[in-house]
């Protein structure tokens, strides 16, 4: 390397040929001392190269880049994406060559990182290469790297054939196939599970008489590989496989294999095949999921391990919905239907939540009967389950329910088990329930939820967690959305307002957290909502609570009144801006705590502010649009403001 | 649920000591139980030592039988009379193996390894606690250990049994044996990786034969540890048996045992629960310096490729393992890594982290060490004044402070010439490093400015020949050199 650099950068200086300089200079980036610099000097190299020419990119940083391959591994690993987008720079797909001898030695690599990137380069630009050029160049580079001497080189190779498999001329496909073969038996685990991961993939591309004489051959023993990890990749090929080959085959071809993986004594291969399902099933067609496929799924179902009956049970409701039509009501209710019920009440938590994450969508299979005999009493049992990931996971899957059987069935367990939930003793919990809120109240409705619900969202306002305390002021302003502003102002407005006399502070910013929300919420709906529930009320009402809030005696409060009034600042007509929430502001701007004046500050210069006021007034239309923008981007672009000003 | 208390609700992150303690202790059943039928209810036997010495071989062989069956220890209430017979009758083989002459004939040896096999070899059951930390949490312990413990016990003292015979029992505990046995390594049952590295360690030492095929099985374990799955429980156990495998390697070294220290060893380090097996790999490494010197620059090289960038715990290993080596060093051999190693101890030293630079400095406390500084001072004072010269005004521990005064002080006395004019050159060579830093944002600005007027170009021209428009950019910042 030290020499490729001298001879660059030695003659430049004796003949004083200025346009060979750079090259030196660059290459000195290239090896800096310090590898973030180094790294950077990389991540730039298509700058490098676009500065250098495509000639003489070709002729010597690659060449170069060749040369210094021992380096870090994050280098190397930028270099070898960098290369996958190189084509255009060395000159375009004439010259894409010239690019594989960095990248096969980047393939050779130790960093299982750097060794995919390289590979997934190698392939992006194997595209790019005319069927010519593949054979003469790509085509011996796959070959180089399948009989290399160490692993790192054959794992690489085990990804390249099937890109270059089908633009290649016969004879070569048969070296190809060999080779595949060769690796397939490597005596090395990792390679064997290189190769077993592209199986699938290879057979994609083999021509149907090829997948049937070798593919399967190579299948069979992948999958009785002494290795469980090359075991369990074998499963997944058997998906693409069995898509491959014409259904009278499959019986013989592949389902012995796959009934001997379903019964793998790894567990690993078990849950791979568990975890496959579905793809299994649509990929060996209806007939044998009946015959062989129903009684595999039970024995997941009953596996002697969690991770795999976990695995089984969040497949449930797929393999339900892809069983046959003819026959699929009969076998649930025979078949899955008693193992599902064995899983209500599994020992473990992950298995059960799997469960409940999908038990609800077989009612919509099952229909409206079967599921109020059935599935109804297995609901119930989880809404009461001690886990509460597992009742959370049955409460957000309602939908489901609902539009089979309607929700009132379940309404009487249902509150009890969200109000365990609602009081959980972890927040997360706590939390993922709010955010279901919505969804309830739309599906109980308005009676119901004022009832038995609204006392629970207001209580979440004052959670001892801020995470709790914001998702229910969020949780609040989705809920007036649903029920509307006149519910809003009978039901939640005073008792928020009312909090704002809350001797704990951080009660007190919850109020203004939802105002805020509620009155950026209001404006936004203007034209949705009735003229009763207008403007007028909300200044009237509310505006009055925040403004007494800048007098509050915790800075936090006093700081917080002043970024809420730059919220709403643009929703307000300008007389209450300009009698009202001017002075309080222009107060604020001189308090003692630097928060508050800083946030005073910059709500009273937000010119923002007065321009849009302004304009509302004439262009009510105009500043609503732009309003709506505010929202998002909280700050509005001169040139925006510009053109307001004009249309004003 | 009423019972949460206020504090509960406020911190909804439990201290992990608490949960640990509130789940109780967790032993787990294997995949294997499954693979059977339910157990048949086993009677006693005759105890081995009151048969007559006729009919003991019988005996032994349906002592062994009996020992075959399999019991669900998941379950703690079942079939204890049976579990009861087994254990007894396990103990009492282990006795019979151990004390008496003469009872391995040649008959036994399969019905001794089907038992053993049938016992031990199983799926190791799905870790109860994926992101299981070894230094952290409690091991989940392996439930049927009353029995699997003995069986161990039995493999081990058949195996160290003076009757033992390798070349009959090498039908037996063949390559697919071995590779079951380094499968079970990854248990996460300390007790039972111990009894592992001892028996491995018997059965590398028995079967010449076995020898290649076990190191070539633990190099693809641990490659796989490495940039596969990052998860191996018995990587330290494994190191354990290699240490001393090395040792008794034969001089010069094959290339296989190079390629192992270079390509295996030396990744090794990089994995990020290094702290549970670095005092094996370490002494693995000193191990293949002291067989062979020439190593030391490719190891050093290798250590500083890999040398921790975020997490400095490991960086005080990697601190300990280089002096370790440094330890051992040629003269010869130091003198072709001091610059490269140096320059990385002199980041070291001026490390943050107070234990980083600390420990990089106690390399000042050791004679050989400090010897070998002292040859070479003309070479090392310029790459270590530097960091030094910064750190004794800056860092803001003032242990450190002190030791790099006391480190500056010692370097003088070595070479007070050169410290005199490297101190006064410091700001010197400061300006030039600012300056040499500046010229390259420069550069950096005008390759940016080339980049955006080609793609302008390109846009603006997009059939011309862009090989016309390179001469141009290549002036453009020419002028700037």
């Amino acid at each position: 390397a030290a020499a490729a650099a001298a001879e660059v950068g030695g003659p430049c200086r004796a003949d004083g040929d200025d346009s060979l300089y750079p090259i030196a200079v660059l290459i000195d980036e290239l090896r800096n001392e310090d590898v973030q610099l180094r790294l950077n000097s990389i991540k730039k190299l298509s700058t490098i190269a676009l500065a250098l020419g495509v000639e003489r990119t070709r002729t010597e940083l690659l060449p170069f880049l060749t040369d210094t391959i021992y380096d870090e591994d994050e280098v190397l690993l930028a270099l070898a994406e960098q290369l996958g987008n190189f084509t255009m720079l060395v000159g375009g797909p004439e010259y894409v060559h010239c690019l594989l001898p960095p990248l096969e030695s980047l393939a050779t690599v130790e960093e299982t990182v750097v060794r995919d990137k390289a590979v997934e380069s190698l392939r992006k630009i194997s595209q790019e290469h005319s069927p010519v050029d593949l054979e003469v160049h790509f085509e011996p580079l796959v070959k180089r790297l399948a009989s290399g001497d160490w692993f790192t080189s054959r794992t690489s190779a085990c990804g390249l054939f099937s890109v270059c498999y089908p633009r290649v001329s016969s004879t070569v496909k048969a070296e190809i196939r060999q080779h595949f073969r060769t690796l397939c038996s490597d005596d090395t685990p990792m390679v064997r599970r290189a190769a077993a991961s592209k199986l699938g993939e290879f057979a994609k591309v083999l021509e149907l008489d090829y997948v049937k004489s070798d593919i399967i051959s190579l299948f069979t023993a992948l999958a009785s590989d002494e290795q469980d990890s090359v075991r369990l990749l074998a499963v997944e090929a058997c998906v693409s496989i069995a898509t491959l080959l014409p259904q009278e085959d499959l019986e013989t071809l592949v389902m012995p294999t796959l009934r001997q993986a379903a019964e793998d004594k790894s567990w690993r291969v078990r849950y791979m095949v568990a975890d496959k399902f579905s793809e299994l099933q649509k990929a060996v067609g209806p007939e044998i999921t009946k015959n062989d496929l129903v009684p595999a799924f039970q024995n997941l179902l009953k596996d002697c391990e969690a991770e795999v009956r976990a695995a089984a049970a969040n497949k449930v409701k797929e393999f339900c919905e892809n069983l046959p039509e003819d026959s699929r009501e009969q076998i649930i209710m025979t078949h899955i239907l008693p193992c599902v019920k064995e899983l209500v009440s599994d020992t473990n938590q992950h298995v059960k939540s799997a469960l409940a994450s999908v038990i609800m969508g077989l009612s919509t299979i099952l229909g409206k009967d079967n599921t109020i005999e059935h599935l109804l009493p297995l609901f119930l049992a989880q809404l009461k389950d001690e886990c509460p990931e597992v009742r959370l996971n049955i409460i957000s899957n309602l939908d489901c329910v609902n539009e089979v059987i309607g929700i009132r069935q379940l309404s009487q367990s249902l509150l009890p088990a969200i109000v365990e939930l609602a009081e959980d003793a972890k927040w997360r919990v706590r939390l993922a329930i709010i955010e279901y809120m919505p969804l309830l109240a739309g599906q109980l409705g308005v009676e119901f939820f004022d009832e038995k619900l609204n006392t629970l969202c207001m209580a979440w306002l004052i959670d001892h967690v801020y995470a709790i305390r914001e998702a229910a002021t969020c949780n609040l302003m989705k809920l007036v959305e649903k029920f509307g502003a006149e519910w809003a102002q009978n039901t939640i407005v005073p008792k928020v307002l009312g909090m704002a006399n809350d001797p704990n502070y951080l009660h007190r910013m919850t109020t203004l957290f939802c105002l805020k929300l509620y009155w950026l919420l209001f404006f936004e709906n203007t034209f949705a909502l009735s003229e009763a529930c207008g403007q007028d009320i909300t200044t009237k009402q509310m505006l009055p609570v925040v403004l007494k809030m800048s007098n509050d005696q915790v800075a936090n409060v006093r700081f917080n009144v002043a970024k809420s009034l730059q919220k709403i600042g643009p929703v307000l007509d300008s007389n209450a801006l300009q009698a009202e929430v001017k002075p309080v502001l222009e107060k604020l701007a001189t308090d003692t705590d630097m928060d508050v004046k800083y946030f005073a500050q910059e709500a009273i210069s937000g010119k923002v502010f007065h321009l849009l006021s302004l304009c509302k007034k004439t262009l009510n239309d105009v500043s609503r649009i732009l309003h709506v923008r505010y929202l998002c981007i909280n700050e509005l672009c001169s040139s925006l403001l510009f053109t307001v000003l004009a249309l004003a | 649920m009423s019972a949460i208390s206020a504090s509960e609700k406020v911190d909804g992150f439990t201290r992990k000591s608490v949960r640990k303690a509130q789940k109780q202790r967790k032993s787990q059943g294997s995949s294997q139980y499954r693979t059977q039928s339910a157990p048949v209810e086993l009677s006693p036997l005759p105890q081995l030592k009151d048969a007559p010495s006729t009919e003991q071989q019988e005996l032994f062989t349906q002592k062994l039988q009996q020992c075959c069956m399999l019991f669900d220890f998941f379950d703690s209430v079942t079939d204890l009379k049976s579990k009861e017979i087994k254990r007894a009758t396990l103990n009492e083989l282990v006795d019979y193996v151990s004390t008496n002459r003469g009872v391995l004939v040649e008959s036994a040896y399969p019905e001794i390894t089907d038992m053993i096999c049938t016992n031990i070899f199983r799926t190791l059951p799905p870790s109860d606690n994926p992101d299981f930390d070894p230094e952290e949490d409690e091991p989940t312990l392996e439930a049927s250990w009353p029995h699997i413990q003995l069986v161990y016990e039995f493999l081990l003292r058949f195996l160290e049994n003076p009757d033992f015979q390798p070349s009959i029992a090498k039908r037996y505990i063949d390559q697919k044996f071995v590779l079951q046995l380094l499968e079970l390594f990854d248990s996460e049952d300390p007790r039972e990786r111990d009894f592992l590295k001892t028996i491995l360690h018997r059965i590398y030492g028995k079967f010449l034969g076995l020898r290649a095929f076990i190191r070539k099985q633990i190099n693809n374990i641990f490659l796989r540890f490495i940039y596969e799955t990052e998860h191996f429980n018995g990587v330290a156990e494994l190191l354990e048996i290699l240490g001393s495998i090395i040792n008794g390697f034969a001089l010069p070294l094959k290339s296989e045992h190079k390629q192992f220290l270079m390509k295996v060893l030396i990744p090794l380090h990089t994995a990020k629960a290094l702290s549970l097996f670095h005092a094996q790999l370490a002494y693995c490494v000193v191990q293949f310096l002291e067989k062979d010197p020439t190593l030391t620059e490719p190891v050093i090289r290798g250590l500083l490729k890999f040398w921790p960038k975020t997490c400095s715990q490991k960086e005080v290993m990697f601190l300990g393992e280089v002096e370790e080596i440094l330890d051992v060093i040629e003269p010869t051999q130091f003198k072709k890594i001091q610059e490269p190693l140096f320059k990385q101890i002199s980041k070291c030293v001026a490390n943050p982290h107070f234990q980083v630079a600390e420990r990089a400095l106690y390399f000042w406390n050791n004679e050989y060490i400090l010897s070998l500084i002292e040859e070479n001072i003309d070479k090392i004072l310029p790459i270590m004044f530097g960091s030094l010269y910064r750190i004794s005004k800056e860092h803001w521990n003032p242990t450190i402070v002190a030791l790099v005064y006391n480190v500056l002080k010692t370097l003088m006395e070595m070479n007070c010439t050169l410290f005199d004019e490297l101190t006064s050159s410091y700001k010197a060579d400061r300006q030039r490093e600012k300056k040499k830093e500046q010229e390259r944002d420069e550069l950096w600005k005008n390759l940016e400015e080339l980049r955006l007027n080609n793609t302008t170009l390109v846009q603006n021209n997009s059939h011309a020949n862009t090989r016309n428009t390179t001469p141009e950019f290549i002036g453009l910042f020419t002028l700037k050199y």
